[in-house]
């Protein structure tokens, strides 16, 4: 309840603390809503969030002290405590750690003097992971201060250190380290798209509301974020749904490991996304569009937000747009912050709430419960792209790309083992072994489809392939060759899981997180049957008990693995039924360490 | 009310609105539950009150009825799931049973006789959870806590405080309550509030009158969770449609 002028703030170098909230608040305003939002400037400008700060905002946004924290300490990319001045996060997917993203990060820790995880005593610097950044195809990635670096080498890494040390502010880095290619491998419908701005837009309004909802369900298009559910049928729903608002939401909260599609299409085609939305808009009524955008794109939001300027300048977004008095819609973006749920679609609405990304009970679903409460048209970046273009072709034509229950076309994000990774674009029915011949993967020994939540198969399986009608994709496409164990990649995805829980349901709370302790537990040599059968307890209670897709999905990594990859569990077994998991030796380390001593007389004999 | 569902095998009135747990206990069937109280709104966090429905499972106290719904629930399939849930409760938290003073009141230990929980199942989390005695008529205990939010619902839907949120994410979600200072002393908690009697287990605890009730003869003590939730229940009024 202190006036402004009486905040004490904790040090920050660059910017004055007081004067950043003042200018946050008066663009916000004092809308609770807005909080995830004023949260992310606030840490983007002073490093954390102090207590200080957190009374000063429940003040002004009059909301409880504990709602901050609360938020807060949801977000993985926001802090409560003093960070480093450079907070360094290594990207760790799997694609990451095979391009030897582990190493790099104990040559950086070694370098700095640091532990993973803690602030150096100066404060100069804090190095940890974080979940896939979305740069799979040009990994070893990190994020610095939020901002992605791509293609780390021991010399980079050595670069960055010294760039560190000196304090050399961001921008004066050399560009070279944030470039972030496109790796377009292969194009099509969307990636080829030539389309003039508006283009689209002028066939839908020629068509009007209805008939675009018509188009779209004749198109026979399905979402694709994973579950597929046919858009033109989610847009009419919003349509017919009552409400005194409609909203048109669009989920580039692209965080499932090894996916980068939508990042490619928001650098090569936002206004194609734009357009999409546009449409939507006019179909379901709606006057606001908020695309959600995963925090570790933030580079892209200037470039969004100019693409956004553009088109409002071009009359193809604001009022009476293209010149239809009463066809009045705009886009605004909102900035995630570490969280992958909110990937899901109506955690993705808590969280543009300003709330924790927890998922909903649903019934009522978003389209007559969404955003506000009000009915809410929300969809993956590709599927704008792609309604767009169906609008535009007309559905005979955009029906007759693809296969009878999937159609039109997919973008594929190729990552792991093979010489071309990048974004190649099919129609859909292409099988897998069709993209690894693309891709010039050889001695393939599985791919992870989808993501850590999809399915993971084994070379008999090449045939398959990918559409609603067989192997659903939401875009990720993981090569593991020959030299690779499958056990580490299911270990990484369930470590995946277990950081990203929401923690909402009891079953995915503590499941993921011991599955997590059981998979070590197997790691470090320690297993026996009794964790194999205990790994395969959890994954039917994840799967059965579950809230939603995320521990619904958990356990996939493993059953797929332990289905084709068995004896990568069995060969670290011990021939025992059972042994405990508290480790008699590995709990004398620290007494070991006191005393200095690591010779065999500190070590317990253990006995097969 | 002519529609029903059928719950394992039984046919169940129900009025608009309703979920298949609501109207379950108002018929007089028993469905396990903890995050559930029927003074608020279903929450859905707990997973005990999981059912079969047309195959698919799913959380009954969420669920909305609909007629010709057919609903499993006592099965050993699904008790057996139930028991795993109260495990892994049992598991994340620190329970100390023998020296707990909610020992006989509390709605998972009564649960976990109920369902014959037998042993621990999984291995302990131990996690480290400093307690809150700052308060001087209030403990809290966050070692029993199982995160089901029923204080911080009461809180804020009926005393209009907001006294307690939940802070973390995954398995270092934990209750925070709502002071700079972080501790209850700072709050303008009352004993009177609805927050104070909704915790299910040992969490909110009321300091002095401990183990004035003795154990032995406290709530579930005298009869079984399965038999107490069914008087708890709201019922239609004496006479009404149901059977």
């Amino acid at each position: 309840m202190l006036p402004d002028a009486e905040l004490i703030f904790g040090d920050s170098p660059k910017c004055d603390v007081p004067t950043c909230l003042r200018r946050i608040i008066a663009k916000y305003g004092t809308d609770a809503t807005q909080l995830l939002q004023i949260l992310r400037e606030v840490q983007e400008c002073a490093g954390y969030i102090s207590p200080d700060t957190a009374a000063y905002l429940a003040q002004k946004l009059d909301i409880p002290i504990a709602r901050i924290e609360s938020v807060a300490s949801f977000y993985s990319f926001l802090h409560l405590e003093p960070q480093g001045e450079y907070r360094v996060l290594f990207s760790d997917n799997i694609t990451d750690r095979m391009l030897g993203s582990q190493t790099l990060m104990e040559r950086m820790c070694q370098q700095m003097w640091l532990q993973p995880g803690k602030v150096s005593e100066d404060g100069l610097v804090s190095i940890n992971t974080t979940s896939c950044t979305g740069m799979c195809d040009q990994g070893p990635a990190m994020l610095v201060n939020g901002r992605a670096i791509t293609r780390l080498t021991p010399q980079r890494i050595q670069e960055i250190g010294q760039l560190i040390r000196n304090r050399t502010p961001l921008a004066a880095w050399p560009a070279d380290f944030f470039h972030v290619d496109d790796n377009i491998q292969r194009g099509g419908l969307v990636l080829g798209n030539t389309l003039s701005y508006g283009a689209a837009l002028r066939n839908g309004l020629a068509l009007g509301g209805a008939a675009i909802v018509e188009q779209i369900k004749d198109s026979g298009l399905r979402g694709r974020g994973g579950a597929g559910y046919p858009t033109g049928m989610k847009w009419e729903a919003c349509r017919n749904a009552q409400g005194d608002h409609h909203y048109v939401v669009c989920n580039a909260d692209e965080g499932e490991p090894g996916t980068f599609k939508d990042r490619v299409l928001l650098t090569r085609q936002a206004d194609l996304v734009f357009e999409g939305m546009t449409l939507c808009a006019l179909a379901v009524g709606a006057k606001r569009g908020i695309l959600y955008l995963r925090g570790e794109y933030r580079y892209l939001l200037e470039p969004l937000k100019a693409a956004l300027q553009r088109r409002r300048s071009s009359n193809l977004l604001g009022q009476s747009i293209l010149g239809h008095p009463g066809f009045d819609f705009d886009i605004e973006i909102h900035l995630g912050a570490g969280a992958y749920i909110c990937g899901e679609e109506s955690a993705l609405i808590e969280s543009l709430e300003g709330k924790r990304g927890v998922p909903r009970n649903r019934p009522p679903f978003p389209v007559t419960h969404g955003y506000l409460q009000q009915p809410t048209a929300l969809d993956n970046v590709e599927t704008f792209c792609q309604a767009a273009l169906a609008i535009h072709m007309g559905a005979d034509k955009y029906s007759a790309i693809g296969t009878a229950k999937s159609t039109g076309s997919k973008l594929i994000s190729v990552s792991g083992d093979c010489p071309r990774p990048g974004i190649y674009e099919y129609p859909f029915g292409v099988s897998v072994q069709e993209i690894l011949n693309d891709c010039g993967a050889v001695n393939t020994r599985a791919v992870q489809i989808s993501g850590p939540s999809g399915v993971c198969i084994g070379e008999k399986e090449f045939d398959r392939k990918l559409g609603f009608e067989d192997l659903p994709t939401a875009g990720a496409f993981m090569v593991f060759d020959d030299s690779r164990d499958m056990f580490e990649v299911a270990r990484n995805f369930v470590h995946f899981f277990a950081h990203e829980s929401c923690g909402f349901c009891t079953p995915c709370r503590v499941g993921t997180s011991m599955l997590k302790q059981t998979m070590d537990k197997i790691a470090s040599g320690h297993g026996t049957h009794y964790d194999l059968a205990e790994v395969e307890h959890l994954d039917h209670v994840l799967q059965t008990t579950s809230h939603c897709g995320l521990g619904r999905t958990a356990c996939n990594p493993v059953l797929h693995t332990l289905k084709h990859f068995r004896p990568a569990y069995e060969n670290r077994l011990k021939s025992l039924e059972f042994k405990p998991a508290f480790d008699l030796d590995g709990a004398l380390a620290r007494a070991r360490q006191m005393t200095g001593r690591d010779d065999a007389g500190a070590h317990l004999k253990e006995s097969e | 009310m002519s529609d029903t569902f059928q719950l394992d095998g039984a046919p169940i009135p129900f009025a608009d609105g309703q979920t298949v747990m609501q109207a379950a206990l108002a018929a007089g069937h028993y469905i396990p539950h903890l995050c559930y109280h029927p003074e608020f709104k279903p929450h859905g966090s707990c997973k005990l009150c999981t059912v079969k429905v047309n195959g698919r499972t799913v959380a009954s106290c969420t669920m909305p009825a609909e007629a010709e719904l057919e609903v499993e629930s006592d099965t050993e399939e699904l008790n057996a799931l139930r028991r795993t849930l109260v495990q892994m409760l049992f598991a994340e938290g620190n329970h100390f049973c023998p020296s707990c003073e909610k020992s006989g009141n509390c709605v998972l230990q009564a649960l976990g006789y109920d369902l014959e929980v037998h042993s621990a199942g999984f291995r302990h989390q131990y996690p480290d959870r400093p307690l809150d005695a700052s308060h001087p008529d209030i403990l809290l205990d966050f070692n029993r806590c199982i995160l089901c939010e029923l204080c911080v619902r009461a809180s804020a839907e009926v005393d209009g405080k907001n006294v307690f949120a939940l802070a973390g994410r995954g398995n270092t979600k934990h209750l925070i309550v709502n002071a700079e200072s972080g501790l209850l002393k700072d709050t303008n908690i009352a004993l009177t509030d609805k927050a104070m009697s909704v915790c299910p287990v040992g969490v909110i605890i009321k300091k002095g009158v401990g183990f004035s009730t003795p154990i032995g003869e406290r709530r579930y003590d005298q009869r079984p969770i399965s038999a107490q939730a069914l008087d708890d229940a709201p019922r239609p009024p004496s006479g009404g449609a149901h059977d």
